[in-house]
């Protein structure tokens, strides 16, 4: 991995402090009204979270999508078989993709991380739990201070 | 020199210039004397020097794409536009009765709107300073009306306050105004402010808040003709023998407080927001097609899906796919490239850039966005509500409700902005298909309007991140992310540069496409000019 996609996902840091809903989008929701909080999202599991987000982009099926770009498909998706690029795309996103480590709790990284790994096609059984999520958003966290 | 004396100079000069050269003269001076306006826009562009036939592909016939075009040829280059579309326009879009879009992931709507009725799923308001859009929209006789923002008699709504029942923007303003303002005045009239306040000022500040706030000659807000006159009557004034008015009831500042609903009352008040605002009369797709129609036949190629990107010392060389024909793999090639991909699809696609082009290309996450269009039999909102234009704000997932700023009074069906989504929810609607994105739409807006259900016709959606030609809203650049890659997204990498909304600090509007549009081809034309003409 180099250092720049570390640098990169160390952003997380920040993104979490500030809450990912914070990030910019203030041309179109400058109007946006203050007393909008974001629902509590925090005990949606694996399944949900997939079919709440991911599946905006990497639809139903997880079959993926093309139209001017491209969405990779997860399903059958041998990129998969490496737990910690999907822990790392989901906290950081990369490209067009958004992270979102500052929405979901490191458990819930480690769900939606499972589910996406264990259905689809996808056989990576190994599991992934909430502590290899916790060290991997640490380690990027110091790795992108260490950047600096 | 003292600041006024500067003043008086710099208005003694452009009062001159005014006189000697026009309006438009008067405008660049007044913008480089830093009477900034909130624009960047610097007048019409006036590219100087033959560049001698050099060519520009531009990819994207988007509004960046298409200002891009037309200032170019005009200043005498060869420009062609591929376009992934079979229209004008690009995220300047509006889905009429009739129309048919299909998303990614396969959902096809067939819009059935009546075919005067329409959806701008996209930008949607012109500020009034947004210089360089209006000027194309003056130039190319697109005709604007009135979009409006703030409506007194629009509703805001927590469904955690009040039992869910909407307040009056009206009864909320003055209220929250009127509350804070006599407590303001107390502690003056106790002396809280001293340290703080001239006598003098003191004197001033209760003026101003009585006036404000509308306070009675006590500096109270209480039921009475002052607050009525702000926050409506129980009994409006009429005519004739039972027109005496009768005042209403202020609620209680815990009330207006604790129901949150004073966090929408600034909504109108940020400059992006401000009146007046307008739209193109009949949608915003109609500077789109006004900009094609200016660019006249040939200009674009539509239906042209770029899959390869490269360059050399001697040109650019673009590979797409010809849907308009067989679909087979053409190439068209330039001198120059202005390309206006969306990062989200361009980092799809091999291009051939320097390291911190294509870092910059790869880092720029989209944000999510979806808008749903509903049709309902009549105006209730005008003739059961007298709410004419506007926005009601909720705390709902649908976030607002905009009524159609056009057209009032007429008879049959209308459409209204029926939920605009950002964050989570966007991600969670954009999930669903576009029937349930409609009916969780209908669902949600019925707590404000009880009409909803039985006036409801049919509606559409459009969830960003599944339009086929963007994969996202807009760039939604962080500090961090303008920190580490802004700057060189705004280089001319070799032969290559980039435009849109994207390469900007006004990111979704359409004004961020035409300045950006406009700087990159002033830096491209100054480096063809410097390298003679065409290469």
């Amino acid at each position: 991995m180099n250092t720049k996609t570390l640098a990169m996902i160390g952003l997380l840091g920040t993104l979490g402090v500030t809450g990912w809903q914070q990030l910019p989008a203030r041309a179109q929701t400058s109007d946006a009204t203050g007393f909008l909080k974001s629902r509590d999202f925090s005990h949606a599991d694996g399944p949900q979270i997939y079919g709440t987000i991911c599946q905006a982009c990497h639809m139903e099926g997880a079959k993926g999508a093309k139209g001017a770009g491209e969405y990779p498909a997860l399903a059958g998706n041998p990129k998969l078989g490496a737990a910690p690029y999907v822990e790392m795309m989901v906290l950081g996103g990369h490209g067009a993709m958004p992270g979102f480590g500052g929405m979901l709790n490191d458990a819930q990284v480690a769900e939606v991380t499972t589910y996406v790994r264990t259905h689809f096609g996808n056989h990576y059984d190994d599991p992934v739990t909430a502590d290899d999520v916790k060290a991997l958003r640490a380690s990027l966290d110091s790795a992108s201070t260490s950047d600096e | 020199m003292n600041g006024v004396t500067t003043a008086l100079t710099r208005r003694q000069l452009l009062s001159r210039i005014g006189l000697a050269a026009g309006g438009t003269m008067m405008y660049q001076a007044m913008t480089s004397l830093g009477y900034a306006a909130e624009s960047s826009y610097k007048g019409p562009v006036n590219l100087q020097g033959n560049p001698k036939g050099a060519t520009v592909l531009i990819l994207g016939a988007g509004v960046a794409g298409m200002t891009a075009a037309y200032e170019m040829r005009k200043a005498g280059y060869k420009v062609k536009i591929l376009e992934y579309n079979a229209r004008p326009g690009g995220r300047n879009w509006s889905i009429h009765g009739g129309d048919t879009y299909t998303e990614l992931g396969g959902h096809t709507q067939h819009c059935q709107f009546d075919s005067n009725l329409y959806l701008n799923p996209g930008p949607w308001r012109i500020p009034h300073h947004h210089r360089g859009l209006l000027h194309y929209c003056k130039q190319f006789n697109v005709k604007l009306e009135s979009f409006n923002q703030v409506n007194y008699n629009a509703l805001l709504h927590n469904s955690k306050a009040f039992g869910g029942k909407p307040q009056r923007f009206r009864e909320i303003d003055a209220d929250y105004k009127g509350h804070v303002s006599e407590l303001l005045a107390k502690a003056c009239q106790q002396g809280a402010l001293d340290q703080a306040v001239t006598k003098d000022d003191q004197e001033l500040l209760l003026e101003s808040l009585r006036s404000w706030g509308a306070l009675d000659k006590n500096m109270a807000y209480v039921k009475g003709e002052a607050s009525s006159t702000r926050r409506g009557f129980s009994k409006f004034p009429g005519g004739g023998i039972s027109g005496k008015p009768e005042f209403s009831e202020p609620m209680g500042m815990d009330k207006v407080l604790n129901s949150h609903l004073w966090a929408a009352l600034a909504a109108g008040n940020n400059y992006e927001m401000q009146t007046t605002m307008f739209q193109p009369v009949g949608g915003m797709d109609q500077i789109g097609k006004a900009f094609a129609r200016e660019l006249g036949p040939g200009t674009i190629q539509y239906n042209a899906r770029v899959v390869q990107i490269d360059q050399d010392d001697h040109g650019v060389t673009v590979t797409y796919e010809d849907h308009g024909a067989d679909g087979a793999r053409r190439t068209a090639k330039a001198d120059w490239c202005i390309c206006t991909i969306p990062f989200s699809v361009l980092s799809r696609i091999p291009i051939q850039v320097g390291q911190a082009m294509s870092d910059a290309i790869t880092h720029l996450p989209y944000a999510a966005s979806v808008k749903v269009g509903l049709q309902f039999k009549r105006r209730f909102w005008e003739e059961d509500e007298a709410i004419y234009g506007g926005i009601s704000y909720t705390d709902l997932p649908i976030t607002q409700i905009s009524y159609p700023s056009t057209d009032y009074h007429s008879p049959g069906k209308g459409v209204l902005l029926g939920a605009y989504i950002w964050g989570l929810d966007a991600y969670d609607f954009t999930s669903h298909t576009p029937q349930e994105r409609v009916r969780q739409a209908l669902e949600y807006g019925s707590q404000l309007h009880p009409q909803y259900k039985p006036e409801f016709d049919n509606g559409v959606s459009v969830g960003w991140h599944r339009v086929p030609w963007t994969h996202g809203c807009f760039g939604q650049w962080s500090e961090e992310l303008r920190a580490q890659h802004y700057k060189a997204a705004t280089q001319i990498d070799g032969r290559i540069a980039m435009a849109g909304e994207h390469i900007s600090y006004i990111p979704a509007w359409q004004e961020g496409a035409v300045l950006s549009a406009l700087d990159v081809i002033g830096r491209l034309h100054s480096k063809v000019m410097a390298t003679g003409g065409q290469a």
